[in-house]
Order: structure tokens, then C-alpha cells, then sequence
């Protein structure tokens, strides 16, 4: 697939300077954990035993303070800086790693909580501090501890947990690899608590490896939409069913595990009764964990396309009604137009209030 | 009548991330455990791990079929009825057999050990899931063509998500662990690029995470909440396929099956003719909805878009799905635009979902 537009220099430089970033900064994997006790130290451990194994410098930052005998044999084969001091509390040893710049370090237990006063308040904050200094992390971490996770696993799990790391972080990781295990080796021994988990971190995988793949298109330069998620765009007006078709989006956003957007575009000559209905429409599309974006520009259509396909939406939800609303003031059906221009991206028409409807 | 045996499906996503080898590990394993284990069928690859994995476990010996004068092996279905293992291993679940087997796909015959109360442990990748494939066209630009239909894989009871990172898999490429080495650097060109396996890696890491989602409705509900969605009919929806002569269906068909898989929802594929009969495209469309267990249904009248509107109001449909119109000058394709928009204006309390051909709108943005 070929380019047809000249980029702009923007965007050239844009490019050279992800390339650069890309390049200098150390890079970083995950194992993700749904459950305790299927072995997220030991894979981490091999991994290294088997880069050291192929000339790789790696040293290990940070172990469990827990550990079986599996795990000390694969220790005992790996150099190790241990955790340093501060009052009273362990931390990984930033300073020595930094000064000792291995190309690889091995730190166990990414959600860790550091001693009050030390360099920052979390381990993932001093893992990002390595990475910056160009070496790179291989790292664990539980499900439960992934911050917007946190309420749904804690609803299935019936346990809080203090600590977290913030999916964005987790989205920077340029490898993850979910650690499976069956029920019977795991501590949580309900295998239906075990399959919602699993599911969970499955999403959160293809999050993260979606994630990756926008890095990789954004450095070359491809527009192509190439990802498998789903992104649902709801457009609304005061005019339109809101409350269903944002329900529906949720759904469907659920559903397929996908992300789900609400889109509004400005216009000026609202009446104030069509303001509050957009309001409290937005206000519905907020409680429905909606990405919101409110667009500008004379030509609706064209808007909404626009977004839509940087956003990298798949299907459009838009209303239409042949009596009223804003979109009957185009000599050619807007709602048409969409159709025909929106390219690969799907097209959900839902019927439209009346004028003088009941919001 | 025996229970039907218990399917499980090893997924991946390209050829080289270690299918084969976890079937094989999970069999040995089931063999220690003093159950009785066959191999049905298993394609060693030319990998000297994936073979020496094979050793000590029983081989029910291939059928040997001559096609056109040469000599072909396949999977011996009706020995490994009347040998009747507790469990056989068969690779490779979307081949097909060549001509003057029993059956063409391997997944009809597995579906028969199943059926004879043999359980089956077996392995394909995730390009081969029937309404993927047009995403996987797109995405890679590469047509599959032996696709097992989705109904097939909601039969499995579990299902086993073999994952490698797209870097690992690479790197076993250049050390020729997967092909050999002017077959893997053809594959680099075609397949093997990071894109395209971090693209492929992430639907079979999603296609997992829904059939374990699907795997956990059967079982009771755990809240509240739950209770009341499963117990909401108003939810409940049915969608009604356009089924037409243009080529654009069978992409159609697949989108709208997987929305109402995910959705859960009821499907009817329904095509419109009046006087001379069906175009055979659309015959040949209304086959493929068949195979993707969708019931068809073909209304005779005149004018398409009533006909279709009046179907979906006396069948309760909620929502109905056409293929997008292409931008075109050329009359012959304004017809199919009015329809859409005839359908749209007529279907008052419907949605109308317009499904992009995903085909054409990538070769109208290539050169």
C-alpha cells in the first residue's frame, strides 16, 4: 500500500523524532499474571538465563523477597544488585543499576509501593527511570494490580488491593506476554473467577499489542487502519435518540472488548432547550465511560469523517429522521454522503425523534 | 448413544509459534495420566523437536488416496472410529482432503470422531476463522482459503491460546527453526512482517478472550446485574442479511454473522427476486449463509426495498445489514444507492447498518 500524500514537514520531523525515541530508549517486557503462583518469576528468570546464554548482559534488580527452589537455581546463574535501604524499607537500586548499565534488567514485582522518601513513590516510576537511561526491563505484574482493571477484578475476586501500575504504562511495553496456567496450579482455585480473569488479561494484551502496532504504523508513516479492535464513534445532536444509540454503542464497545467515543459537532444556533438535551446526552455519554470529542467545522460530515479516521473508528452510529434536525439542511442527504464517503468503516443508522418529541 | 467427545482447539496465529508442539505435549501429558491417547494426524514440518515430541505416542497409520495418478495421505477417520482411543490428537483442523475422501474439510472429520464420542484435541490459526477473513485480506493482503466457519469453533470446549511475540517468532524464522531458509525468507516478504503478525497476534489474543467469555455464560449467573441482562428480551436482537448477486455479500455476510455472534443475536439471510429466478451469485451467496448456519429465506416482489422492510417488520428483525453502495457515475450502481437509502427512509423504527466492503476500500486507496 503506497502513500499518496506528500507528508508534511511536521510530520517528517514528527517521524525522525519517534525514530530517534524509539531507538535510545531501553525497551519493555511484561509477563502478565491473572492469578499468584503460575510462575511470572520463573518465565522472567528463563528469559534472562536464556539472553545471558546468548551474550546478553543482564543483571537481575529486583526478586520477591518469596521465592521457591526453581527460582533460586535460575538466580543462582544471574548477577544480582540488591534492593537498597531506605529508612527501613526496600527499593531497587537506580543509582547502581544506571552506573552498572546492563543492556537488560530483570526487576520481579513491577506494582511495588517504595519506602516513603525514596527517589519515587512507586517501582513502576523507577522502572520508567531505567528505560529512560536506555536499558531494558523485563518485568512482571499481576492483573490485579493494573489501576483501571482494578474494580473489575476486585468485583471478582472480592479482594482490594492497595498498589497499582496505570495501564498507560502498561501500553508503552513494546512485548507482553500472558502467563497461563491451569487451575489447579494457581491459589485462586475458582475456575470460573480464574476464566473472567483470564479473560481480562487477554483484553489487556490485545490492548497493549495494539497499542504497539499504532507505535510501529506512526513510525513508518502508515495511515493504514490495521488493528483488530473495534471503535465505535455514537454522533449525536440535540435531535437524536442519544440515550439509545449511546446504549447500544456501549454494548456493542463491550461486547467486542472495544473503546467507545461520543461525538458532537458544534453548532452555533442552538435553542435553549436543544442545549440541555445536548448536555444531558453528553452527560449520559460521560456515565457510559465514553471518550467524548466535540468537533468543529461547517461541513458536518466531513468533520465527523476526519475524526473518525484518525481515531481509527470501524463503525459509525448516526441518527436520521426525514422530517427534522440540523442534517436535512444539505442539499444531498448527509446521512448518504456518510455512506459514501466513509470508506471501510461501517455505517449504523438508527431512527430519529420527531420534532416535538419528548427527549 | 455415547456422550460426543470433548473438543479442545490449540489456536495461534502464524505457522512456527509451537501449535503442533503444545498438541503433542498436551497428549503426552494425558498419557501419563493413564488415559488413551492417539495421534490421528500430525504434520511434522521438517522440525526436529516437533517429531522427536511425537515418540511414544501411538500413530493411527493415514489413509492413502490417489488423485489424478498421485498418492496423497490423510487423516484415517473411519480406523480411528473402530480403534476408538479416549483422546486423538489431529493438526491442522482447517486442511482439506483431497478430492475422493469421504469428507473435504478435516474439521467434518473430526466433527465424526466427536460425534463418536472420541475427544479431540487439534490445532489452527486464527486466520482461519471464516468471518476474519476478510479483516485478515485487508490487513495483510494475503486470501485465505481453507476457513473453518465459526459455528465449528463455538463447538469447542476449550480452547488453548499457543502466544509468542511477533519478535520471538521472528527470530526462530532466521535461525530456520519454522522453514527453510529461502521458504522463510518468502515468508518475510508475504506473511511474516511485524505488523501483520502483531495485527494477527492481537485477534487471536481477543478471539480467545470472547470465546472464554461465550465458555462462561453457560454456567450460573453470578449477579445481580447479570440476572437482569440475561433476562432482558427487549435486548434481544435479529438481524436481517441483504443478500444479493454483487460480490460484496460474502463480506457482508461474515460482518453481520460476526456482530450477531458477539451480539448474540438471531440471523436471516434474505434475498429478493421476481419473475426469472435468482442470478446464480446470489444463489451461490445464499450457500455460503447456509454453511455459516444462517437461515435463508427469498421473497418474491418487485420492489426490493419493500419487500425486505416488510419481511423485517412481520419477523421482528432489529436490525438490518446492506452492503455500502460504491461511489460510482455509473448508473448501473445507482440503483443499489436509492435502495439503501429507500431502506433506511422505510425501516421506521429499525436500525439499517451499511457494511463497508473492506476489499474494495483498501485497492481504492492502493495505486
Amino acid at each position: 500500500m503506497q502513500d499518496k500524500r506528500r507528508p508534511s514537514p511536521e510530520e517528517l520531523l514528527r517521524r525522525v523524532e519517534a525514530e530517534e525515541a524509539h531507538h535510545k530508549r531501553g525497551k519493555l517486557k511484561v509477563f502478565l499474571g491473572y492469578a499468584s503462583g503460575v510462575g511470572k518469576s520463573f518465565r522472567m528468570l528463563d528469559e534472562g538465563r536464556r539472553r545471558k546464554l546468548r551474550g546478553q548482559d543482564v543483571v537481575v534488580g529486583a526478586v520477591q523477597p518469596k521465592s521457591d527452589a526453581a527460582v533460586d537455581q535460575l538466580l543462582e546463574g544471574l548477577e544480582v544488585i540488591p534492593l537498597s535501604t531506605v529508612r527501613g524499607g526496600p527499593q531497587i537500586d537506580v543509582p547502581k543499576l544506571l552506573q552498572r548499565r546492563p543492556s537488560i534488567c530483570l526487576i520481579d514485582g513491577l506494582a511495588y509501593r517504595n519506602p516513603a522518601g525514596s527517589r519515587n513513590p512507586q517501582r513502576w516510576q523507577d522502572v520508567e527511570d531505567l528505560l529512560a537511561g536506555g536499558i531494558s526491563v523485563i518485568t512482571t505484574v499481576n492483573l490485579q494490580y493494573i489501576e483501571e482493571k482494578q474494580a473489575q477484578v476486585e468485583a471478582i475476586r472480592g479482594k482490594a488491593v492497595a498498589d497499582s501500575v496505570p495501564r498507560d504504562f502498561l501500553l508503552k511495553a513494546d512485548d507482553i506476554e500472558v502467563v497461563d496456567a491451569p487451575p489447579e496450579d494457581c491459589v485462586e482455585r475458582n475456575p470460573r473467577q480464574l476464566s473472567e480473569l483470564r479473560e481480562i488479561a487477554l483484553v489487556l494484551a490485545a490492548e497493549v499489542v495494539d497499542a504497539q502496532l499504532v507505535r510501529y504504523l506512526q513510525r513508518h508513516g502508515i495511515e493504514q487502519s490495521y488493528g483488530a479492535q473495534e471503535r465505535i464513534l455514537v454522533c449525536i445532536t440535540p435531535r437524536s435518540n442519544a440515550g439509545l444509540m449511546i446504549e447500544r454503542g456501549k454494548r456493542q464497545a463491550q461486547r467486542f472488548h472495544g473503546e467507545l467515543f461520543v461525538a458532537y459537532v458544534g453548532q452555533h444556533d442552538l435553542s435553549p432547550q436543544d442545549q440541555r438535551t445536548l448536555d444531558a446526552n453528553l452527560q449520559m455519554a460521560r456515565n457510559a465511560d465514553a471518550q467524548i470529542a466535540m468537533l468543529h467545522g461547517e461541513d458536518v460530515v466531513a468533520a465527523i469523517l476526519e475524526f473518525a479516521n484518525r481515531a481509527g473508528i470501524t463503525q459509525i452510529f448516526v441518527g436520521h429522521s426525514q422530517r427534522s434536525g440540523f442534517l436535512e439542511r444539505f442539499r444531498v442527504n448527509p446521512v448518504e454522503r456518510l455512506i459514501l464517503e466513509s470508506g471501510g468503516i461501517d455505517i449504523r443508522i438508527f431512527p430519529q425523534k420527531e420534532q416535538g418529541a419528548v427527549p | 448413544m455415547e456422550a460426543a467427545g470433548k473438543l479442545t482447539i490449540i489456536l495461534g496465529y502464524a505457522a512456527g509459534v509451537g501449535k503442533t508442539f503444545r498438541m503433542l505435549v498436551e497428549g503426552h501429558a494425558l498419557l501419563d495420566a493413564g488415559r488413551d491417547v492417539v495421534i490421528g494426524y500430525f504434520e511434522p514440518h521438517g522440525r526436529s523437536d516437533t517429531i522427536a515430541k511425537a515418540h511414544g505416542l501411538e500413530m493411527v497409520p493415514r489413509r492413502i488416496v490417489e488423485y489424478r495418478g498421485r498418492r496423497f495421505e490423510e487423516m484415517d477417520t473411519e480406523a480411528i472410529v473402530v480403534r476408538h482411543p479416549q483422546i486423538c490428537l489431529v493438526d491442522e483442523f482447517p486442511h482439506t482432503n483431497v478430492p475422493g475422501c469421504a469428507r473435504n474439510k478435516r474439521w467434518e472429520d473430526v466433527l465424526v470422531l466427536l460425534d463418536a464420542g472420541i475427544d479431540v484435541i487439534t490445532t489452527m490459526n486464527i486466520q482461519h476463522l471464516e468471518s476474519l477473513n476478510d479483516q485478515v485480506r485487508e490487513m495483510s493482503g494475503v486470501q485465505v482459503r481453507e476457513t473453518v466457519p465459526d459455528w465449528v469453533m463455538k463447538r469447542a470446549d476449550e480452547m488453548v491460546l499457543v502466544d509468542l511475540t511477533p519478535g520471538a517468532l521472528l527470530n526462530r524464522l532466521d535461525r530456520g527453526v519454522v522453514y527453510s531458509r529461502d521458504k522463510a525468507q518468502r515468508a518475510k516478504e508475504n506473511f511474516f512482517k511485524e505488523p501483520t503478525l502483531a495485527a494477527l497476534r492481537e485477534m487471536a489474543l481477543r478471539q480467545t478472550a470472547h470465546e472464554v467469555d461465550l465458555r462462561q455464560d453457560g454456567e450460573e449467573p453470578r449477579s445481580r446485574e447479570e440476572l437482569l441482562r440475561n433476562a432482558a428480551p427487549a435486548e434481544h436482537e435479529r438481524i436481517l442479511i441483504h443478500v444479493t448477486d454483487s460480490p460484496a455479500t460474502v463480506g457482508l455476510i461474515r460482518r453481520a454473522r460476526r456482530v450477531a455472534d458477539y451480539l448474540r443475536a438471531e440471523c436471516f439471510a434474505v434475498a429478493v427476486g421476481h419473475g426469472a429466478g435468482l442470478e446464480a451469485a446470489t444463489e451461490r451467496h445464499l450457500d455460503f449463509a447456509r454453511k455459516l448456519h444462517i437461515e435463508t429465506r427469498v421473497l418474491d416482489a418487485e420492489d426490493e426495498a419493500e419487500a425486505l422492510v416488510g419481511f423485517a417488520y412481520t419477523n421482528a428483525i432489529t436490525q438490518i445489514f446492506l452492503s455500502k453502495p460504491q461511489r460510482s457515475r455509473i448508473p448501473l450502481f445507482a440503483g443499489r444507492r436509492n435502495l439503501v437509502m429507500k431502506v433506511i427512509r422505510a425501516a421506521k423504527d429499525m436500525q439499517v447498518t451499511v457494511v463497508a466492503d473492506r476489499h474494495v476500500s483498501r485497492g481504492a486507496e492502493a495505486h
